[in-house]
């Protein structure tokens, strides 16, 4: 009997290097487990063990960031440090809104179990988007991701808003997947495999139809990513779908689902990098439609939920200047901006979107801006937390949120995009005026309306804003190391100099 | 190039234009309400088809398509399990596993069950 008939296992099979999403899916699947077999209406364990599989995940993930880059399963999957740390970033937001679920679901009589499963599954469908080369490994952690997401858009099943939103999610999602795959489609007629390093040999080979092929699938990938990113103008699902699901849930699309579809971006534009004087010019009006539109459409906005999905849209525009300064001077640029600004992003909104959770009430639910009045006597500790939430959304000195805008910034001028680094600037100033607003609707404003919800701030949802003021708060103090091991060690010493002169 | 495809183009315009008014100009006009009626293998149609259907359908519907799945995967595996080993086999028990989670879930739901 040859010694491949008893067990053929892979050659490149690396079990630890896909460990972080093996741990993900198979706690969501011990969660379920877990849900069916609890005592009523008692998430207690469901909870427990989500976020123990999440820790587990997130420090295996952490500990193979310094490793070399490595291909898994015939480059189904790509280990290496950007997609290390993606996964930290997916599994911290993950746990971050799981935190505060418990409280708010229970608040709004809607504490259904199998949200966390769904969730730690979504979670998975980022970490593959972020670890993969290959187009269908892509898509399947893509879809993994959106179709949890759209069944947790509806989980609060007797709220029409929350309907209205997975629907809208659901169909726009499918509209914007038939994108991604047509593309992907045309890739391979245009390349003969799935793998994205074909790129480069196809498009230098001076084949002219395979030429054309290969930009007409790029470009129809990337307006299926743009709205899963939520870029102008493929945005108009963000303040809908935000506004109508649960509010945990739109902390994790604003964050999770957010960080997920940058890093496959990232993948693919990484790949169509010898491409990029085809792609810069209209990423390039994209990035400064996104900020532009997002900022000016947040200054009318009455619902803190659309107020902040309006944001994270504006915030979209940032990454993409992140992402066009990275790969029009890839030698100049390192990935350390655009991953120092996603995790000073996830912190920032989600915990944001935690003190709005306060507002929870069975039924429906206000989200109004006036919901937030009083906030300062009936919570001190999530009003003081909102307030640095801000402050670091709008990217004042003294919070993460200003770091990241300053590198993306600096990139930018690295690497000779001027306009878009003027706009980014602009476009912080005006988001003053309706950042603002959220504070003064927390402490100063007093229109409350009788029904104002008055719901006490729970442990976890506590726990939740503790732990996203001290990464605001951390990532900004400890950002020379910080960059230094999201960028890896080559590059950590020109990301060092710049840094102190901004102590 | 370009210019080939705008010839493409108008001839497949012409082509089709073209053969709908030849038939038009040749067929028959003899209107019947039957002949607007829908056909499903033979029965008669007793009721507009936007009627309301029962959601647990729908349930039915993905449950047999996860089982019809499994079973389509299940018979190749088992005729080429011999040249795969056993790696592949442990795999597919994986495979029926999570399936076997999914089922236990949706018993536990009543989604088994028909009315509610």
């Amino acid at each position: 009997m040859p010694d491949r008939f008893l067990f053929p296992i892979p050659q490149d099979l690396d079990w630890f290097a896909l460990g972080p999403i093996i741990v993900v899916v198979a706690t969501g699947l011990v969660a379920l487990i877990v849900e069916m077999l609890r005592h009523k209406r008692n998430n207690a364990y469901v909870v427990g063990v989500s976020v123990v599989g999440l820790l587990v995940a997130g420090a295996m993930a952490a500990s193979q960031a310094g490793e070399p880059a490595k291909e898994i399963l015939a480059g189904t999957f790509l280990r290496d440090r950007f997609g290390c740390v993606v996964q930290v970033l997916m599994v911290a937001a993950c746990l971050l809104s799981v935190l505060f679920s418990e409280g708010y679901l229970r608040q709004k009589r809607i504490a259904y179990g199998e949200a966390y499963p769904l969730m730690l599954w979504a979670t998975a469908g980022g970490m593959v988007m972020a670890t993969s080369r290959n187009l269908v490994t892509l898509f399947v952690g893509l879809e993994l991701l959106s179709v949890s997401l759209y069944v947790l858009a509806g989980l609060s099943r007797t709220e029409a808003k929350s309907e209205e939103s997975a629907l809208k999610y659901f169909l726009l999602g499918a509209f914007a997947s038939a994108f991604l795959l047509y593309g992907i489609a045309l890739f391979y007629g245009a390349t003969g495999s799935l793998h994205l390093g074909r790129v480069a040999e196809v498009w230098t080979s001076g084949f002219e139809t395979g030429r054309s092929l290969l930009a007409v699938g790029m470009a129809l990938i990337l307006i299926g990513l743009s709205f899963k990113s939520a870029f102008v103008p493929f945005h108009q699902w963000t303040p809908d779908v935000y506004q109508g699901a649960p509010t945990n849930i739109a902390a994790f699309m604003a964050a999770g689902s957010k960080v997920a579809a940058v890093a496959m971006l990232y993948r693919v534009l990484d790949a169509a990098q010898p491409m990029v004087a085809l792609w810069l010019p209209p990423l390039f009006w994209v990035a400064i439609l996104t900020m532009v539109v997002g900022n000016l459409a947040a200054l009318v906005q009455k619902d803190a939920k659309r107020l902040l999905a309006y944001s994270s849209i504006s915030h979209a525009g940032y990454l993409l200047v992140a992402l066009l300064a990275r790969f029009k001077a890839p030698d100049v640029v390192s990935d350390a901006a655009l991953l120092y600004y996603l995790a000073s992003y996830s912190f920032m909104t989600i915990g944001a979107f935690a003190v709005i959770s306060v507002a929870a009430r069975a039924g429906r639910e206000s989200t109004g801006l006036s919901a937030l009045n009083g906030l300062w006597q009936r919570s001190p500790f999530a009003a003081v937390a909102l307030l640095l939430f801000v402050w670091s959304l709008i990217g004042v000195p003294g919070a993460s949120g200003f770091v990241g805008k300053l590198l993306i910034f600096r990139d930018a001028l690295a690497a000779d995009l001027v306009p878009l680094a003027i706009v980014l600037a602009v476009a912080s100033v005006v988001s003053v005026a309706y950042y603002l607003a959220l504070v003064r609707a927390a402490w100063v404003a007093d229109e409350s309306e009788a029904d104002a919800a008055v719901a006490p701030l729970n442990a976890g949802s506590g726990l939740a804003l503790g732990i996203c003021a001290a990464g605001v708060l951390g990532l900004f103090v400890f950002v020379g190391p910080l960059l230094g091991w999201m960028a890896g060690p080559r590059s950590a010493e020109a990301e060092r100099a710049p840094i102190v002169r901004q102590g | 190039m370009l210019i080939a495809l705008i010839v493409f183009v108008a001839v497949g315009i012409l082509f089709m234009g073209a053969t709908f008014l030849l038939s038009r100009l040749l067929r028959p006009h003899r209107p019947n309400p039957v002949k607007l009626q829908s056909y499903e293998c033979g029965p008669e149609p007793f009721s507009d088809a936007w009627r309301q259907m029962n959601l647990h359908y729908y349930v039915f519907a993905i449950l047999f398509v996860l089982f019809d799945v499994e079973a389509a995967f299940l018979f190749p595996v088992a005729l080429a399990l011999g040249k795969l080993g056993w790696f592949a086999f442990f795999e597919v028990l994986l495979f029926v596993g999570l399936l076997l989670v999914g089922w236990y879930y949706a018993k536990r739901v009543g989604g088994m069950e028909w009315e509610r």
